[in-house]
């Protein structure tokens, strides 16, 4: 691969405190160098990227990829296709798939997958249960070994609190973290939506706020018993918030995500039970939404994870209570950040970097995350003031379901590069979603 | 234009304005006397095509709306599909689909899913009458509950109506608490705590802990059936402990400053939520509403249709 030196970005890595206007030079698959003084050995391509923020790739600790098993949903390689088109470099495939990933032969299957689409790279989940049936210890160590960087058997909680703690104690011989899904599930036991008066009005069954607050605390006791590291999923009310916010206080190895959705939109979204709007946990209240964006803002919650959840269109396509949870993320998870969190003024664009890139990599021992000279050249370049109109149609995933269809987002992904190699280039064609003349004030 | 009077569909009272409502209920009026006449027949539906498709077992509503529409001469076809799950087969949107390529003019729905009359209506250019969603809305219930109170009250603006027993899961309370609200009525709820929704003040309601203090408030209660499964589902100790604390007695109703109107949309659990000797003491007023249920179900049809309200009295012989 030729050499690249990328002129005039603003280079945004919280890795090591960088925020300027410079130049990056790309070589042999690796950060060469970054400063102003740096220029390209003879024969390096030079792009004048002006205007453009770069920064280390986005990892998402939580995708739903659906291979094997659900393959007319997502693919591997169209998650990683639609994860490049995001802007992620690394994703995390959670192992809920038809089988289940509980074994070292299934990991590694995802891995060749994903090394063989060659896109974004692709991080298997392994499960914590045998069959994600919540009773004994899936093989850990086998898991680790074929390359697994951490266990969920998320789509289900970990209900029994025996196995939970086994496995944050087991766990700790291998370095990884237990990624659970908070759902007390007596408590969400048919709950459609978040309890409140809007499921009141349209007649659906409720899931409290309790029933993940519950399982929280729970997970942030054992996390305190057993020294282990526990992972909190897609955390969606205040009370969590809170919680977390005191176990980090008390130094307790307690990581936690939070979905752009989750700090979007709210239950009114529901009405006319609209099932793009049907995700598990639930949209919740306005000042639950607004508990996420804070816990964003000062770390608390220490990463965005898109919780990325390919459904065929027709699955959505029927009543509430039956339709399937969740919603894509991939391709609009930078755009919705950008929009909540930075223009809105709640955080700073390097703050964002490290929820969306540093902090998962960093807290779940993944590469990336910086572009630190000798670091493998992961890396997203995508321009502040454009803005792009999502077309369900038109994204690289292979469902369509989100809720922001026909919406216009501000924040469009011009390149994305893994290990110096362009696994993705936004053209300025509209057709390619993306007006390059349409730019607004940043 | 009068197509335009309740719009296309009839999903539920929450979206209609008072004076929908009221059309509603004046319309039902001149046919009340269709179904007293010798000839219950008139000819404002001829040749429209209805199908009442029923996803849940019911007889009554069933058999109310047939007797509407076969009394407005329109044709009907039941459908008695055998589950709402889509596991069970064709999904509701290829059904919605089906009956659109048979031409038909309207469907009466029920569906043991909330939202499900809706997602039909925004399917097929036929109009839909909600009867029945889930735990959603009964509008035809709530409209003959209005019917009935105005019948008995001559207003339903000031009125003072309890609903009583499992308001959580039942579509009679949303759309009785809806049509009475928007008309001006006091509303009160009274049950079981783990019967009655979460946010139920929000929807502009009082909360009576104890049914004597509903007693002692209202000038009407509305009385919820009590599913039985609610005991095994662990809502209720025992149908028995639900009759001590929350049952509508004479014993109580003897207390009350007034004699209450006793509404029920049936069935009833004798002995559960209502005593016998109250359903059929002097003050219920349970057999009126299922005769106002067949006229209030003609008014929408004829409605929906297309039909104007100055008509209604000629019954629809334009």
């Amino acid at each position: 691969m030729k050499p690249v030196l990328f002129a005039n970005a603003r280079i945004v890595d919280p890795s090591q405190g960088l925020d300027e206007v410079t130049s990056l030079l790309m070589q042999d698959g690796r950060v060469a160098g970054i400063g102003r003084d740096v220029h390209g050995p003879e024969g390096a391509q030079i792009l004048d990227v002006a205007g453009l923020v770069m920064a280390p790739g986005l990892i998402d600790v939580h995708v739903h990829l659906r291979e094997p098993g659900q393959e007319d949903r997502e693919t591997i390689a169209t998650g990683a296709l639609s994860a490049v088109a995001g802007g992620f470099t690394g994703i995390c495939a959670m192992p809920n798939t038809d089988p289940v990933i509980d074994n070292q032969g299934a990991v590694g299957f995802v891995k060749a997958k994903g090394e063989a689409a060659a896109l974004a790279r692709v991080y298997p989940i392994g499960c914590v249960s045998v069959g994600q049936r919540g009773e004994r210890l899936a093989e850990f160590g086998e898991m680790t070994a074929a390359g697994a960087v951490a266990v969920s058997d998320d789509g289900h909680p970990v209900m029994s609190s025996h196995l939970m703690r086994t496995a944050l104690e087991y766990a700790r011989t291998f370095g990884i973290p237990v990624a659970d899904h908070c759902e007390d599930l007596a408590l969400a036991a048919g709950g459609a939506m978040h309890e409140g008066i809007v499921s009141t009005r349209l007649g659906l069954k409720g899931i409290p706020a309790a029933a993940e607050e519950i399982h929280v605390a729970r997970d942030i006791i054992l996390a305190e018993l057993t020294g282990g590291h526990v992972h909190l999923c897609h955390m969606s009310t205040r009370g969590s918030v809170e919680l977390i916010r005191r176990a980090k206080h008390r130094g307790l190895q307690v990581t936690a995500e939070a979905a752009p959705h989750h700090f979007t939109l709210t239950h009114e979204r529901c009405d006319g039970y609209d099932t793009s709007a049907k995700m598990n946990p639930p949209l919740r209240e306005a000042e639950d939404r607004d508990a996420i964006r804070g816990a964003l803002a000062d770390g608390t919650i220490d990463c965005i994870a898109t919780d990325h959840a390919p459904h065929h269109y027709d699955a959505k396509e029927r009543e509430f209570d039956d339709a399937p949870n969740g919603i894509i993320g991939l391709e609009t998870a930078l755009s919705l950040a950008w929009r909540e969190l930075v223009l809105s003024g709640r955080m700073t664009l390097p703050a964002l970097i490290d929820r969306m890139s540093c902090a998962p990599a960093r807290l779940w021992h993944l590469g990336g995350g910086t572009l630190r000279p000798g670091s493998p050249a992961d890396l997203v370049l995508f321009d502040p003031a454009a803005e792009w109109r999502v077309e369900p149609a038109r994204l690289r995933s292979r469902s369509r379901n989100t809720p922001w269809a026909g919406e216009t987002l501000p924040g469009v992904v011009r390149a994305t590069y893994v290990g110096g190699r362009s696994v993705f280039v936004r053209t300025g064609d509209p057709a390619d979603g993306a007006s390059a003349g349409k730019r607004r004030q940043a | 234009m009068n197509a335009a009077l309740l719009g296309k569909d009839l999903v539920g009272l929450e979206s209609l304005t008072p004076e929908q409502i009221t059309a509603i209920l004046d319309t039902a009026e001149p046919f009340k006397e269709v179904s007293e006449r010798p000839i219950k027949k008139v000819p404002a539906l001829r040749g429209k095509t209805i199908v009442n498709l029923f996803f849940e077992a019911s007889t009554r509503t069933r058999i109310s709306f047939e007797f509407a529409e076969k009394r407005l001469s329109a044709d009907t076809v039941n459908v008695q599909a055998a589950g709402s799950s889509v596991s069970k087969g064709e999904t509701l949107v290829d059904t919605a689909r089906n009956l659109e390529a048979m031409r038909i003019d309207m469907v009466v729905i029920r569906h043991g899913s909330s939202g499900a009359a809706q997602f039909l209506g925004q399917r097929i250019r036929s109009n839909v009458i909600n009867a029945g969603d889930g735990t959603h809305e009964h509008p035809t219930q709530g409209l003959l509950d209005l019917l009935t109170l105005r019948d008995r009250f001559g207003r339903i603006a000031g009125l003072k109506v309890c609903i009583v027993g499992d308001v959580l899961h039942s579509r009679v309370a949303r759309s009785n608490i809806w049509g009475l609200t928007k008309l001006g009525a006091d509303v009160g709820v009274c049950g079981p705590p783990t019967l009655l929704p979460s946010h139920v003040t929000d929807l502009g309601v009082t909360v009576f802990r104890r049914i004597e203090e509903a007693i002692e408030w209202a000038d009407a209660l509305n009385v919820l059936r009590l599913q039985l499964e609610r005991m095994t589902a662990g809502f209720i100790p025992s149908l028995r402990e639900y009759n001590r604390v929350f049952g509508v007695t004479t014993d109580r109703l003897s207390r009350a400053p007034k004699d209450l109107l006793i509404l029920h949309p049936g069935p009833m659990n004798r002995g559960v939520e209502i005593d016998s000797d109250v359903a059929d003491g002097p003050h219920s007023v349970i057999l009126p509403q299922v005769t106002n249920g067949v006229a209030v179900r003609m008014a929408v049809l004829y409605l929906l249709a297309g039909g104007s309200p100055d008509w209604a009295s000629t019954g629809g012989e334009t």
